[in-house]
């Protein structure tokens, strides 16, 4: 799906994937770093020392996954204090986040990813518009525990809103409006404030044009602007659902040629997935079934 | 019958072989298939063939069409027969956006739905839509007929010009310098007409008009022949 759509971004690419859980109590951390030479193991062995832990590092090209049972906030602020270089690019019981400038199928060929399977996937590349062309600047952006985001468009008050969240404590690591919107997100699911409640939200105090697609946990949820402006269409099959801003991302899926296939009404809050996602977003439309996969291309 | 394999020709080598047809010609039925929802497949024809896209399109198909008859067995993607000038353009599923934006003439059959800004600045092209159509479809319409079968999202017909708008179901809500006109005699004939080309089947009567009220620009009633 993201292969072909490499015509509508060629200067980053990133994919989140959500497959082997970790046990309940560990988080699994995407990190990330400028040098593809990182001594990720030195990290490891510094972090097991200070927070009593014991952690698994495997890394992947510029990015390592890091698994551990210690509490996640002192995680993040212990690799913050560690090293300030090193970018933790998502967090969860299964998501993984690889983000890097370049071809969606050089990204795919860095991380691995050609041949890998999960429950679901979002994946984007990027035509840069608003900053710019850096690993950081890549999407998905995570947005909590699992939680990520991709963006399809440009927002017009960014600037105003990243002030706005930086005085309420939130931090950037990029110039990027799509950065914005996650962190907007972020910050109102760490008040508690439900998912689908965060997003119709964001259709108010968002300015500018966007396709959302955000993963979850278990599934995936999409919102567009009030006038939508930008594409997307959704899938459908008994087996899968899928979205993407073209069709022909859809194309080459099998079962693509018969499928329910429809376009998101604009200042809709859809989603798919099982109980979590369920008790956040009631879906309009219809849930996917237990062991369906989706992937969505942006 | 003619068969080009869009997966093994692309859509140069298959436009151009359509676009240099002669308007004489004796091969007049082509199908392209695996059409994979890929970009401006069957763009800027001049000949009268008939071209059957086997499956769903993706965007700009049949845009500019000249005396084509193109049909789509699938959905189509934004602006399909974006600036048609004349010919036929049949979808048999649903349209995305900007289905026949700005388009000067000839007929668009969208036996499904259309999604929003169907019609959007046309200038002269009869459109056909067997469902619904999405918000601000009509947008700066200009002239010729769209004709809903089902029914029209918000600001239907918003900054509307001369277009005519024919609605069944329901209308979410008018667009700026939208009303809802008389529909008299002519109109009920130019309706059923239309929905006889396009071979949908729907009662005229069962139709509203809409158009302009010709407030946002300086319409002078003496020069309504030269539209």
């Amino acid at each position: 799906m993201l292969v072909e759509m490499t015509s509508r971004g060629p200067d980053s690419a990133g994919i989140a994937i959500y497959r082997d859980p970790v046990p309940a109590g560990s988080t699994k951390y995407s990190l990330a770093h400028d040098d593809v030479n990182y001594d990720w193991q030195a990290m490891s062995l510094a972090l097991d020392q200070q927070l009593k832990t014991s952690s698994t590092v495997e890394q992947r090209d510029t990015h390592a996954l890091l698994v551990n049972d210690a509490d996640e906030e002192h995680v993040k602020h212990w690799l913050s204090e560690f090293d300030a270089t090193i970018r933790v690019v998502g967090s969860g019981e299964s998501v993984e986040i690889y983000k890097e400038t370049g071809l969606p199928e050089d990204v795919y060929e860095r991380f691995g990813l050609a041949s890998a399977a999960g429950q679901h996937m979002i994946g984007h590349t990027r035509m840069a518009t608003e900053s710019a062309v850096t690993s950081a600047g890549s999407h998905p952006f995570a947005t909590g525990a699992d939680l990520c985001l991709v963006h399809n468009g440009s927002l017009s008050n960014h600037n105003r809103l990243r002030e706005e969240l930086m005085r309420k404590g939130v931090s950037f690591g990029s110039e990027n409006d799509s950065e914005v919107a996650a962190a907007y997100l972020t910050w109102k699911l760490r008040q508690g404030i439900p998912l689908k409640q965060a997003l119709e939200d964001a259709l108010d105090d968002l300015d500018g044009f966007f396709t959302f697609c955000i993963g979850t946990s278990d599934g995936f949820a999409v919102v567009r602007d009030p006038i939508a402006c930008k594409h997307a269409v959704m899938a459908e099959t008994d087996d899968w659902v899928a979205m993407a801003t073209e069709f022909r991302a859809i194309a080459a899926l099998p079962g693509a040629e018969t499928a329910r296939i429809w376009e998101p009404k604009p200042a809709t809050v859809y989603a798919w997935g099982n109980e979590s996602v369920a008790e956040h977003i009631a879906a309009p439309l219809s849930s996917s079934q237990d062991g369906s996969s989706a992937g969505a291309a942006l | 019958m003619n068969s080009l394999d869009f997966s093994t020709l692309g859509l140069r080598a298959i436009n151009q072989k359509l676009q240099s047809l002669d308007p004489g010609t004796n091969e007049r039925e082509w199908t392209i298939t695996n059409p994979m929802g890929q970009h401006a497949i069957a763009c800027g024809l001049t000949a009268p063939i008939s071209v059957t896209v086997d499956g769903h399109a993706g965007f700009y198909c049949a845009g500019m069409n000249q005396n084509a008859e193109v049909t789509i067995n699938g959905h189509a993607g934004v602006g399909v027969a974006e600036n048609m000038m004349s010919g036929i353009v049949r979808i048999k599923g649903n349209a995305s956006q900007a289905a026949g934006a700005t388009a000067h003439g000839g007929l668009l059959i969208i036996e499904g739905d259309a999604s929003s800004r169907c019609g959007i600045s046309m200038k002269g092209i009869d459109i056909v839509v067997g469902g619904s159509v999405g918000h601000m479809s009509g947008f700066m319409a200009q002239l010729g007929h769209m004709v809903i079968c089902g029914d029209a999202g918000e600001a239907l017909g918003d900054s509307i010009y001369e277009a005519k708008l024919f609605v069944a179901g329901s209308v979410e809500s008018l667009g700026a310098d939208c009303i809802e006109k008389e529909m008299t005699a002519e109109h009920e004939k130019t309706l059923a007409d239309l929905l006889e080309k396009a071979q949908i089947n729907k009662d005229a009567k069962l139709f509203r008009r809409y158009g302009s009220a010709r407030t946002l620009y300086n319409f002078d009633i003496d020069q309504a022949d030269a539209y």
